[in-house]
């Protein structure tokens, strides 16, 4: 058994002709915190639509835990231990964060378990725990529509956290955050990196430098380029098509 | 706050527990007046016609507690109920039909000339065959018809013309069928005998009105089992995000078809009840009008409440007889209207509007302050609230 959680072989994904992935090889080791940058359109959240579920690749395969997640289903792959977060917030509105929460934590999550199934005390502590961890144990009973976008961004997280997935994928989680909510999220997905493998999507390079280990940078469908943060910031490539001309580096 | 939290989880499960006795007792109550006290004041104020009318109508609302599970939480706009309310209606015909003596067929057979009973008829001599079958086959043709739909995620407007569409093939099956089901004429049953009383008899009546409302609490009290808890929860998550609940690990097709079964079943029920009270089932409740209103009725009761759908089950058809007792030609513009001023003006249906506005404008009519919307356990925080007291100036 490898102890690579991840895998991608020659993926491309292609929309009537247009190669939104184009030969992607990927792979990461269980444990790691990875993050992906790339320009607009480079084809990051088609990467997570194939690893999820929600687009087939036209050729290529992406293997989780040495299985193929070919022609799996959305929810046989979340039961599989993928969690994911996406690009704008998708919490549940109408229902309170402790809610929401609730049945991402379900452990048994067929239609007689949850019709009869109550929630074991075990679940309910989870919830609260991670209503504290979010930061939203004050707001936990209200509905979710009236948190702030940075709540609903963490309430998110959180839903990720309680299906207790080995592996997470977080789409642009502090996109549109105040300086201090982006820090708080930086945190939280560093604690979670402690015993969780994640891979975060991000523009905001602050960001990135903060949680950063391992960088991969896309690039109109492909690998560019794969280092540490230092690494990558210093390829012209990567200069080139993404990063623009260091102003005055380390500022 | 940190040493309160035990008391906070504790207390809002035994206040839940009372509510709930309280909602319990509200709704013993309520039955027992149907029961026993409206049907005396209708016959005192001369108005005795009146209960056979609440009769039906509380059957209809039985279709509103199913409409309101599907489309209300769960976001199905199903414009074929009809299918599943007639199947059930026909289902108890064709066994009152056959309350014969031995070797004898229902009349409108002899008719066209069949002269053996068809082989479907043939269980329907028992009862509790009728009965199952009644609640079980719109429920399985639902299950059937849904599965195959969420399977391939058909959802939203297409739905919604499916259902329309399986309505006027069953409509034009039934309606074309004279040798199986007498087709346009439907099938009588007032004249039929069940226990040695005619159905149509007050007697036999006054039997079927007290079924009805017992049958109405039991809908309501399932409806209002699976609403909550998770699965109720999980209902609305499908409503607002189906795609979002795929990625926390949930197949939802087992759920909508779940959901869209009972639905059907409850029609079905709701069926049998109006069809031995109004005497007469017949392709006629198929049509496109009617499966409408039972939408009508719970967009102005109140989507997502149970009571909401109730209410205005038993609201609008009240207004309908009686507004076209008085003026025939009119009802049908004000039913429009009704619509048209709920879509627009009460997105929420009556409950939902008293629910929100409707609360503040009682508060201000006996004088209190409009409630405060605000993060109920922010305005306990005393931090928050020495910041109020103290830096107000
Ligand atoms: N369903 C689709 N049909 C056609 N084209 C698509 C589809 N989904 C994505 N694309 C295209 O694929 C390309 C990659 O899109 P993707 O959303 O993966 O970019 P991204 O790297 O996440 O960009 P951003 O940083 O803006 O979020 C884009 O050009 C997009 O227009
Ligand atoms: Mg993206």
């Amino acid at each position: 058994m490898s102890d690579k959680i991840l895998e991608i072989e020659n993926l491309t994904v292609s929309f009537d002709g247009f190669k939104a992935l184009n030969q992607l090889n990927f792979s990461m080791e269980a444990g790691e915190l990875r993050v992906i940058i790339g320009p607009n359109g480079a084809g990051k959240t088609t990467f997570l639509d194939v690893i999820t579920g929600k687009v087939q690749p036209t050729t290529g395969r992406a293997l989780f835990k040495g299985k193929n997640l070919r022609s799996k289903s959305e929810h046989r792959i979340s039961r599989l231990g993928i969690g994911r977060k996406f690009q704008t917030p998708r919490v549940y509105l109408k229902l309170t964060p402790r809610e929401n929460l609730d049945l991402s934590c379900n452990r048994h999550k067929n239609v007689w378990a949850t019709l009869l199934g109550r929630p074991a005390q075990s679940e309910r502590r989870t919830v609260a725990g991670l209503l504290d961890t979010i930061g939203l144990a004050t707001k936990s009973d209200i509905p979710a529509e009236l948190l702030s976008h940075g709540e609903k961004q963490r309430l998110e997280i959180g839903m990720l956290v309680a299906q207790s997935p080995d592996l997470l994928l977080v789409d642009e989680p502090v996109a549109g955050l105040t300086d201090e909510e982006t820090e708080n999220v930086g945190n939280l997905l560093l604690t979670l990196a402690e015993d969780h493998s994640i891979i975060v999507i991000e523009h905001d390079m602050e960001f990135v430098r903060q949680i950063a280990r391992q960088v991969t940078v896309l690039h109109q469908g492909a690998v560019l380029c794969e280092g540490s943060m230092e690494e990558v910031q210093r390829n012209p490539q990567v200069i080139e098509v993404y990063l623009g001309q260091p102003e005055d580096s380390d500022g | 706050m940190a040493d309160t939290s035990p008391l906070n989880a504790q207390r809002p499960r035994r206040l839940r527990q009372t509510s709930l006795m309280m909602e319990v007792g509200i709704v013993i109550v309520i039955a027992l007046l149907i029961l026993f006290v409206v049907p005396l004041l209708l016959t005192a104020f001369g108005q005795e016609f009146r209960i056979n009318m609440l009769g039906r109508f509380m059957a209809l609302a039985i279709v509103a507690l199913g409409i309101d599970l599907i489309w209300g939480y769960t976001g199905m706009l199903s414009l074929g109920h009809g299918v599943f309310f007639s199947l059930g209606g026909y289902a108890f015909a064709m066994f009152l039909q056959l309350q014969l003596p031995e070797g004898e067929l229902p009349e409108f057979f002899t008719l066209y000339g069949v002269t053996e009973l068809p082989f479907f008829w043939q269980p329907f001599h028992s009862l509790p065959f009728a009965l199952a079958a009644l609640i079980l086959i719109p429920a399985l043709v639902a299950a059937l018809l849904g599965y195959l739909v969420f399977r391939n995620r058909i959802r939203g407007v297409y739905f919604s013309i499916l259902t329309q569409a399986s309505l006027i093939v069953f409509f034009h099956f039934f309606n074309s069928q004279q040798e199986l089901i007498n087709g346009t004429n439907g099938l009588k049953t007032d004249t039929a005998k069940i226990f040695d009383v005619y159905a149509g008899s007050d007697q036999a009546q006054s039997v079927f009105y007290t079924l009805t409302v017992v049958g109405l609490v039991l809908a309501y009290g399932l409806c209002r089992w699976l609403t909550s808890g998770r699965l109720g929860k999980l209902l609305i998550a499908i409503r607002d995000d189906e795609s979002r609940v795929r990625f926390s690990g949930y197949n939802p097709t087992g759920y909508k078809v779940l959901v869209f079964a009972v639905s059907a079943g409850l029609a079905g029920i709701a069926g049998a009840l109006y069809t031995v009270q109004s005497g007469i089932i017949s392709p006629k409740t198929m049509d496109i009008a009617f499966s409408i209103e039972m939408v009508i009725w719970v967009a102005v009761g109140g989507r997502a409440s149970l009571v909401g759908a109730v209410l205005g089950a038993l609201t609008v058809n009240f207004a309908k007889s009686i507004l076209s007792e008085q003026f025939p030609e009119i009802w049908l513009f004000f039913q429009g209207a009704l619509f048209l001023i709920v879509v627009t003006v009460l997105p929420g249906g009556f409950v939902g509007w008293l629910r929100t506005q409707g609360q503040d404008l009682f508060r201000s009519l006996i004088g209190r302050r409009r409630r405060l919307m605000t993060y109920p356990r922010l305005a306990e925080d005393p931090e928050v609230e020495y910041e109020r007291q103290n830096l107000r100036n």
